[in-house]
């Protein structure tokens, strides 16, 4: 395999010896360039981000204060979703669920794995570009379109998708249901198979790329663990959204051409459905298979990132690199099997209750294996407290926290009592809204002098990361206190059971918490916009880091390396070796007689 | 205005940091190739954020400490209701502590460690790459622990699901809708007659097939009572979306499906008027009754009316989204002695009965001359499981 992967990058030495006119369309719109089309995955996905945020913020503000008028409810949400300033009931219901899709598909896959896959692949590897980047272009501008559909569905009269981001038939299925499952769910769903058809198009690439593409020396195991990282992710995704790409198919049927996949035995708005014979536990089924090993795609790449950043910045070694890579593959593999424990109360056969108990707890293992090997890797380190490594370390003290509570969510006998309850919501927004989106600003910071050519401004870091950390925990924490106490979610208002009337308190400090850290953002937002433009200009490798992309120019330019792509003799975590003067030996130095690679001394 | 003023002071805030960035920038000398240095991290940087990294590791432990003690009574862990309940909140506490000791100590060594190594230009790190046998460790102590958790998970959830079938047990009928719910007890034969939406007419809400004699007997109701000590083994439907039957005093939680029949059955163990004695309870209502007062005085100063105060009730939520009303699909529950079940019981009307008159009173001609046979004999209560799943493949 590498001797065809040498043959190609040959061929590519001598295209790429002479730049070729560029216009503004093809440098910044059209580009085929993965450093571009990373950025414009990236630039997008905060955008996009930011609209889910302020949805967030929004129904934060309703659960604290349930029912009350605010101005900003008739002045983003209108008359009409908000008349007299009070949010209607199901448009609540619409901002759950548009925020959950847009963050997890268009920002925690998208903005993630799109970014760093598209930005870092090819540079690390060692190849000019992608294996197609009319692919790479393409998927980037399908992923626009299908934002600016989900966006538009927003504006539409009858509301938009409204039955969960998890969008459960019937009620995403039948109009009469809520009003939101009419022309707001189709749109919905074109969006999301759009979504799907350009996410299988990036994997494809990224699996190709790194299986093919690999420069001289850079053998699978001399890979940094970013890379084995997002080509595993890429895998788990070419495997399971066409599974979802089929749920959506068989609603969209059931929804517009009168079949009964999902549908059977309903009466509603005062009439017997002509449904018969489908089983909404099927959609179920259908949708968890991806649904799970989705929240592994947004994981796995914060994980490689913080391996790389936690490394770099310690100027150690990662801690068991080959641990590491059993431990993502692991994790993949199990992903796809534990799929029903979303489902134990679904009615379901309860067996399937036990074999889906025994599968996840199984993948706790891998993911504490990992937990641990981040630990000892900043055990006597040396450690910089870049903007970056403080979010890395973030991301592992977050990661640990939510996923013990996987734990409990795991066990289908503690599920019963926790199922649908703000225990789940404080779980996974402590993995993957906090965990996951600490990785992807551990990123952001890390990569921004390779991205742009210039440096971030390290106090405005300081000052995100801390209030970020605070607010975090101050949002999430108190959350899953609630929801043992048994309140559900996707609830408009608690206020109409008594039970909960104690709870209010809790609600209000959460959200205080969420709209300080939202604020707090902006720090991020101004740092990172300000920097692309006025940022201190970077030196070519400003973190010493060892890995390839630090050894191509400050400047941009097709095909990466001016000349010669560099030939690798080491694997990427030679820091602090002993022998050597400097606390980093980049990849590209030859092995001196008698010297080892790897992690042996 | 609020929200102006917050942007206008967020927004200032930003300016007042940006501007102390650059003045700060400015003291710096350097020259502007090297300039990109001043904003990787100094020796007094890493010196902050590893203080800043140990005080956060008290924030962790604090923010646990003071959420416990606040809100630590809220769920209500000592006091599940049923029998099943007390080997679910036996695993939780055991999980649950395993979790907070993992959580404590973990915490602590990243925190302790990024105080501990916090960099300086003289500091070495040491070039430790890999160990087979503290990977060998800490793969095996979670792969113990996490066996002994999933064999106890697996015990209590067959408890649960399983139910035997020579027991004497009591079927309702729990019926979901948009946005309420309604109750079939299976009558004396405790047999439920087959059921369909297709047979949805007037009195009749939950489709009952009044041709099965099964479903003569039974009788619906808009609470559900329960004897206390007997098993009962709910049948849930729901009529339109998914639902799902909530029971938390009882850890008893079932989505509800349309086209198709789940089970969940469970024991009552204390009963309404118990629960409303116990000191945890009290103590409990007190809580909520300040809060609904406070929140009473805000509604009648607006000119709203009051709230009442509350008593401890047990009560069923929905608990799938569900649509507009999700938030306010509610049943309440009650427990009580079989003597008082008894009482309630036999006060219900037959569905036969009720179909009965509500066709006499549709149709007031004397098409109907005789009475509706009114069978109330003690019948012996028989577990006919074969109708039963009929029932289920319906």
């Amino acid at each position: 395999m590498s001797a065809v992967g040498h043959e190609l990058t040959h061929d590519h030495d001598h295209a790429h010896g002479h730049h070729h006119k560029e216009t503004f369309i093809t440098k910044y719109i059209f580009s085929m360039d993965h450093k571009m089309i990373a950025k414009q995955f990236l630039i997008t996905g905060i955008v996009m981000g930011i609209i889910g945020v302020v949805m967030s913020l929004l129904f934060r503000m309703q659960i604290a204060w349930p029912e009350e008028s605010f101005k900003v409810f008739s002045w983003l949400l209108g008359d009409d979703f908000a008349p007299g300033g009070v949010m209607r009931n199901d448009i609540y219901l619409a901002l759950v669920t548009i925020h959950g899709t847009i963050m997890v598909f268009f920002v925690l896959t998208a903005g993630l794995s799109g970014t760093f896959s598209n930005l870092l692949i090819p540079l690390q590897i060692g190849a000019r570009d992608m294996a197609s980047g009319f692919m790479n272009m393409l998927s980037y501008w399908i992923f626009l379109i299908a934002c600016l559909i989900m966006i538009a569905s927003l504006f539409v009269e009858s509301g938009p998708a409204s039955a969960g981001w998890t969008i459960y038939p019937p009620l995403s299925a039948v109009e009469q249901a809520i009003p939101g499952s009419g022309t707001g769910m189709t749109l919905w769903l074109v969006s999301m198979a759009l979504y799907i058809a350009l996410s299988l198009m990036g994997s494809l690439n990224y699996i190709v790329t790194v299986l093919n593409l690999r420069t001289k020396g850079m053998t699978m195991t001399r890979m940094p663990l970013t890379i084995w990282a997002l080509f595993v992710t890429a895998i788990i995704g070419v495997v399971s959204f066409p599974v979802l790409l089929s749920a959506a198919l068989l609603l969209i049927f059931d929804r517009s051409f009168g079949t009964s996949f999902f549908l059977s035995d309903i009466y509603l708005a005062g009439e017997v459905l002509h449904y018969q014979g489908g089983s909404p536990v099927l959609f179920e089924h259908l949708f968890w298979f991806l649904g799970h090993p989705e929240v592994y795609i947004v994981i796995l790449p914060a994980m490689g990132i913080t391996s790389e950043v936690l490394s770099a910045n310690a100027r150690k070694p990662i801690f068991g690199y080959r641990a590491m890579i059993t431990s993502i593959l692991a994790i993949a593999f199990l992903s796809t099997i534990v799929w029903g424990h979303h489902m134990f109360v679904s009615g379901m056969n309860p067996f399937l209750g036990s074999v889906f108990t025994f599968t996840t707890l199984l993948i706790a293992i891998p993911s504490a294996v990992k937990a641990f090997n981040y630990i000892t890797t900043i055990w006597k380190g040396n450690l910089q407290m870049n903007p970056s490594m403080l979010f890395s370390i973030g991301f592992v003290s977050t990661f640990i926290t939510g996923g013990l509570t996987g734990i409990i969510l795991g066990d289908s006998t503690l599920d019963i009592n926790v199922h649908d309850t703000y225990f789940v919501v404080a779980h996974f927004h402590l993995v993957m809204g906090i965990s996951a989106l600490y990785g992807m600003f551990a990123g952001i910071y890390h990569w921004f002098p390779k991205m742009y050519g210039r440096m971030m401004n390290k106090n405005l870091g300081y000052i995100h990361f801390w209030v970020t950390a605070v607010c975090a925990y101050g949002v999430f924490f108190p959350m899953h206190f609630i929801g043992l106490a048994g309140l559900p979610r996707r609830y408009y208002t608690n206020s109409a059971f008594p039970m909960f009337d104690d709870m209010v308190d809790v609600n209000i400090l959460i959200t205080v918490f969420a709209l300080v850290g939202a604020a707090f953002q902006l720090v991020f937002f101004w740092n990172f916009f300000y920097s692309i433009f006025y940022g201190k200009k970077a030196s070519q490798n400003p973190w010493r880091a060892t890995t390839l992309e630090w050894t191509t120019p400050v400047e941009h330019i097709h095909g990466n390396w001016p000349g010669a792509i560099p030939e690798v003799h080491r694997w990427p975590y030679d820091y602090s070796k002993p022998g050597y003067e400097e606390d980093f030996v980049p990849q590209t130095v030859p092995l001196r007689d008698g010297e080892k690679d790897g992690g042996s001394h | 205005m609020t929200s102006l003023l917050i942007i206008v002071i967020v927004a200032l805030l930003g300016i007042a940091v940006w501007q102390l960035t650059k003045i700060f920038a400015l003291t710096q000398s350097s020259s502007k190739d090297e300039a990109y240095r001043s904003e990787i991290a100094t020796d007094k940087d890493n010196n902050i954020n590893g203080y800043l990294m140990f005080g956060f590791l008290a924030f962790i432990y604090i923010l646990t400490i003071v959420s416990v003690a606040k809100w630590g009574y809220m769920p209500f862990l000592s006091d599940a209701a049923s029998e099943h309940g007390a080997d679910v909140d036996n695993l939780m506490w055991i999980s649950l502590s395993i979790i907070f000791l993992v959580q404590f100590i973990t915490q602590f060594l990243l925190h302790y460690f990024a105080f501990k190594n916090r960099g300086h230009k003289d500091k070495k790190a040491v070039f430790f790459a890999d160990n087979d046998r503290l990977e060998f460790i800490w793969t095996i102590i979670p792969v113990i622990v996490l066996s002994v958790l999933i064999l106890y998970g697996l015990y209590a959830w067959n408890n649960i699901m399983h139910y035997d079938e020579d027991e004497e047990v009591l079927y309702v009928e729990v019926y979901a809708k948009q946005f309420g719910w309604d109750f079939r007890y299976a009558g004396d034969d405790n047999t439920l007659g087959k059921a369909n939406v297709r047979f949805i007419d007037g009195v009749n809400v939950v489709g009952a097939d009044m041709s099965d004699p099964n479903s003569q007997d039974d009788r619906l109701a808009k609470e559900l009572h329960l004897p206390v000590g007997k098993k009962v083994v709910f049948k849930l439907r729901s009529q339109d979306v998914l639902h799902s039957a909530y029971f938390p005093h009882f850890r008893a939680q079932m989505n509800c499906v349309p086209g198709m029949v789940t089970q969940f059955a469970m024991t009552p163990t204390v009963t309404t008027e118990e629960m409303r004695e116990r000191e945890s309870v009290v103590d409990r209502v007190n809580k909520i009754n300040q809060a609904r007062m406070k929140r009473s005085a805000d509604l009648v100063a607006k000119g709203e009316q009051g709230l009442e105060s509350y008593t401890f009730d047990y009560v069923l939520l929905c608990n799938k989204i569900c649509g507009r009303s999700h938030y306010n699909m509610q049943a309440k529950v009650v427990v009580e002695s079989p003597e008082a079940f008894k009482k309630w019981y036999n006060a219900l009307p037959t569905l036969g009965q009720q179909v009965a008159e509500e066709k006499a009173a549709a149709n007031p001609a004397p098409a109907s001359p005789e009475p509706v046979q009114n069978n109330v004999e003690e019948v012996e209560i028989v577990v006919d499981s074969t109708a039963v799943a009929a029932q289920i493949a319906n």
